[in-house]
């Protein structure tokens, strides 16, 4: 028997002939924590809907367990959802909200009852069993949806965006509370959400989604350091992306221009000469230099800096190259150097520490359909 | 200045109809009540002498039954109402597009002529040469014209007839703000359609279920003129009793105690709905805490 426990084989969707979900493969293995990433509209709902059985697809076919989902209605298969607006039965108690699935599944009362409780208690909710879901607060309204989905012991657990009513505090702690929650149960866990910090904390595999398509699928580091197109770049944390061309290819190295500057780097993708090419830099990579220390050893670029932010453990600072285009850098605070001392206007250094940039080559830029969060 | 007018202003309207009440609603039903207390005269219709024995007529069981008969009645009416009213309201809570008003003007258009008239139409349709024999005749279905009209079920007939829009539209209400998305949880909890209807559906629309049954009952108790055209002499009910008393057997001071009876059996009505609609907003209120 596979471990796999869903399966996506060519699944388009569309709605009145707009395609929403374009040949998604996808395969989740069982106890993983997958991420869907994009942003609104992209069709990570769509993908939701279509394991939970609220959709079918246009074709393709969705396997659960190995077993073709296309005849299945939602009552009948192993897996429950936390709605986005949660969708608890307001003239229930919490109780018998969470013993909505039980009680169907026939399960003997005595056992509803401890099952119950337990999901309860695992969600630290078992003193608000009596209380109408209208009074609790998002949050533990939130833990509710949770109790009711896990208390059916699902095969896979669906999650829509669960925690975007939350304020920042809650949805930090209840990041780290889902994510513990999934390991301790051992439950797949299918995550859908537009906030890629959220995705990069509790993932172990984000699927990054735009216009209907898998971008990229990977662990959060590899989504992070190696991002395969300027879509993923731009969605998942902040980058500088400068483009050049190349002037020189020799062996293992790739001379470009770029930004008026001639820079020498490895080459990864088997780049040719005169290809357009995009170099991507994350803003806490680069290392920001005055002059007086001497140009630095590793590739750099050369500017002023236009705008110093305070952030309390960083700084961020704006930086305007030569050839005039603006870049971010991030510089931590350093125990070992006090003097980070950063004046706008001053002439600096921007390097970068060789192999922790992205070069991309520029067609991906053009396949790849303009960010719009 | 700015305050002090919108304060007169509300006093003045809000006192405008207090005294419209007061001169139209409180007066005449305390002089009904006073009324009820007094005795039968010869020459005037009340002789100022004070008596119980209005009230101990009503339990003779003559009248017990008519009492009886009325709520059986008005009972059978909002259930029916309820069975048609139902589906019919779901259907247009979640119909789209121009279909919607299409049906809501169904429910509408029947208010844009008088009740007594479109009672008499009823007549027309439910008489033994009328409208409903003649097709059913035709049809082969009968051979001779069957009795309809004067029967208890004519009456049902008429009253749900003209009753049903005061079911469908709080139903329609209340179906209208049903969230679809409890549905689809419900299913993702395993739970088939039965089951959906009956512990979903049905609970978060009783408000509307009860505003309905309510609007529907009052009425059917008291529409005296559906039962006298469409009953016959043979259903004598609340409203029939009371009318006969005032304008044939020239008995007011019993018709006012029987009114006074009525007005008190819908109160306490009227009293459990407002309990029950205490209840659901309480459960309501506190969302989003």
């Amino acid at each position: 028997m596979s471990d796999l426990v869903i399966e996506l084989k060519q699944v388009c969707k569309s709605f009145d002939s707009i395609a929403i979900l374009k040949n998604i493969d996808l395969e989740i293995k069982k106890g993983e924590f997958l991420t869907l990433l994009g942003p609104s509209g992209c069709g990570k709902t769509t993908i939701l809907r279509l394991l939970a059985g609220f959709e079918t697809p246009s074709s393709g076919t969705v396997l659960i367990n190995g077993e073709d989902m296309l005849k299945i209605e939602p009552e009948d298969r192993h897996i429950n959802t936390v709605f986005q607006s949660y969708a608890l039965f307001p003239h229930m108690s919490v109780f018998d909200n969470v013993a909505f699935g039980p009680k169907i599944r026939g399960v003997p009362k005595v056992e509803i009852s401890t099952q119950v409780m337990e999901a309860l208690r695992m969600v630290k909710l078992e003193h608000l069993a009596d209380r109408k879901p209208a009074q609790l607060s998002g949050g533990q309204q939130q833990r509710v949806a949770i109790a009711r989905a896990v208390v059916n012991k699902p095969l896979v657990l669906l999650l829509d965006e669960p925690l975007s009513a939350l304020d920042y505090k809650l949805r930090k702690e209840m990041q780290i509370e889902l994510k513990q929650l999934q390991r301790r149960l051992g439950i797949t866990f299918i995550f859908v959400t537009h906030d890629q910090e959220e995705a990069l904390s509790m993932s172990d595999r984000i699927a990054v989604m735009n216009a209907g398509r898998i971008e990229q699928l990977g662990t959060p580091k590899n989504i992070y350091e190696s991002p395969n197109s300027l879509f993923v770049a731009r969605f998942v944390g902040e980058s500088n992306i400068l483009a050049g061309e190349v002037i020189k290819v020799d062996d293992d190295c790739v001379e470009m221009r770029l930004e008026n500057k001639i820079i020498s780097l490895k080459n990864t993708k088997n780049f040719q000469v005169s290809q357009s090419v995009n170099l991507l830099l994350r803003p806490e990579d680069l290392h920001v230099y005055d002059e007086e220390e001497g140009i630095p050893q590793e590739p750099y670029l050369h500017g002023i800096i236009e705008e110093v932010i305070y952030k309390g453990t960083t700084v961020d600072l704006l930086i305007r190259l030569d050839s005039g285009k603006q870049i971010a850098a991030t510089q931590f605070f350093n125990e070992d150097d006090p003097k980070l001392d950063f004046r706008m206007g001053e002439r600096v250094f921007a390097g970068w520490l060789e192999g922790w940039e992205v070069l991309l080559p520029s067609e991906a830029a053009e396949n790849s359909i303009p960010l719009s969060p | 200045m700015r305050a002090n007018h919108l304060f007169s202003f509300k006093w003045f309207s809000a006192g405008l109809i207090w005294f419209w009440l007061g001169l139209f609603v409180l007066v005449p039903l305390l002089m009904l009540l006073t009324a009820s207390f007094l005795q039968r005269g010869e020459t005037e219709f009340v002789k100022f002498a004070f008596t119980l024995e209005n009230y101990q007529r009503i339990f003779n069981p003559i009248y017990l039954d008519v009492f009886w008969n009325s709520f059986y009645l008005a009972a059978m009416t909002t259930l029916f109402c309820l069975l048609l009213g139902y589906p019919f309201a779901f259907l247009l809570a979640r119909v789209t597009g121009k279909y919607k008003h299409l049906l809501l003007l169904f429910v509408i258009i029947p208010f844009w002529t008088s009740s007594l008239i479109r009672t008499y139409a009823m007549v027309i349709i439910l008489k033994t040469n009328g409208v409903m024999n003649s097709f059913l005749q035709w049809l082969g279905l009968i051979q001779e014209p069957i009795q309809l009209l004067y029967t208890p079920a004519a009456v049902v007939v008429g009253l749900v007839y003209s009753l049903l829009p005061f079911m469908v539209l709080p139903l329609y209400a209340t179906i209208e703000k049903l969230d679809m998305r409890l549905i689809e949880a419900a299913k993702d909890l395993g739970a088939r359609n039965v089951r959906i209807f009956w512990s979903i559906i049905i609970p978060l629309t009783m408000p509307g279920i009860i505003a309905g049954s309510m609007l529907v009952f009052l009425p059917a108790l008291g529409m005296f003129y559906i039962p006298d055209l469409l009953g016959g002499a043979k259903a004598l009910l609340i409203g029939n009793l009371i009318q006969n008393q005032f304008l044939s057997a020239r008995d007011w001071p019993f018709g006012a105690a029987v009114s006074i009876i009525l007005v008190l059996v819908m109160s306490l009505l009227l009293v459990l709905y407002y309990f029950s609609i205490l209840r659901n907003s309480n459960n309501r209120d506190k969302v989003g805490l």
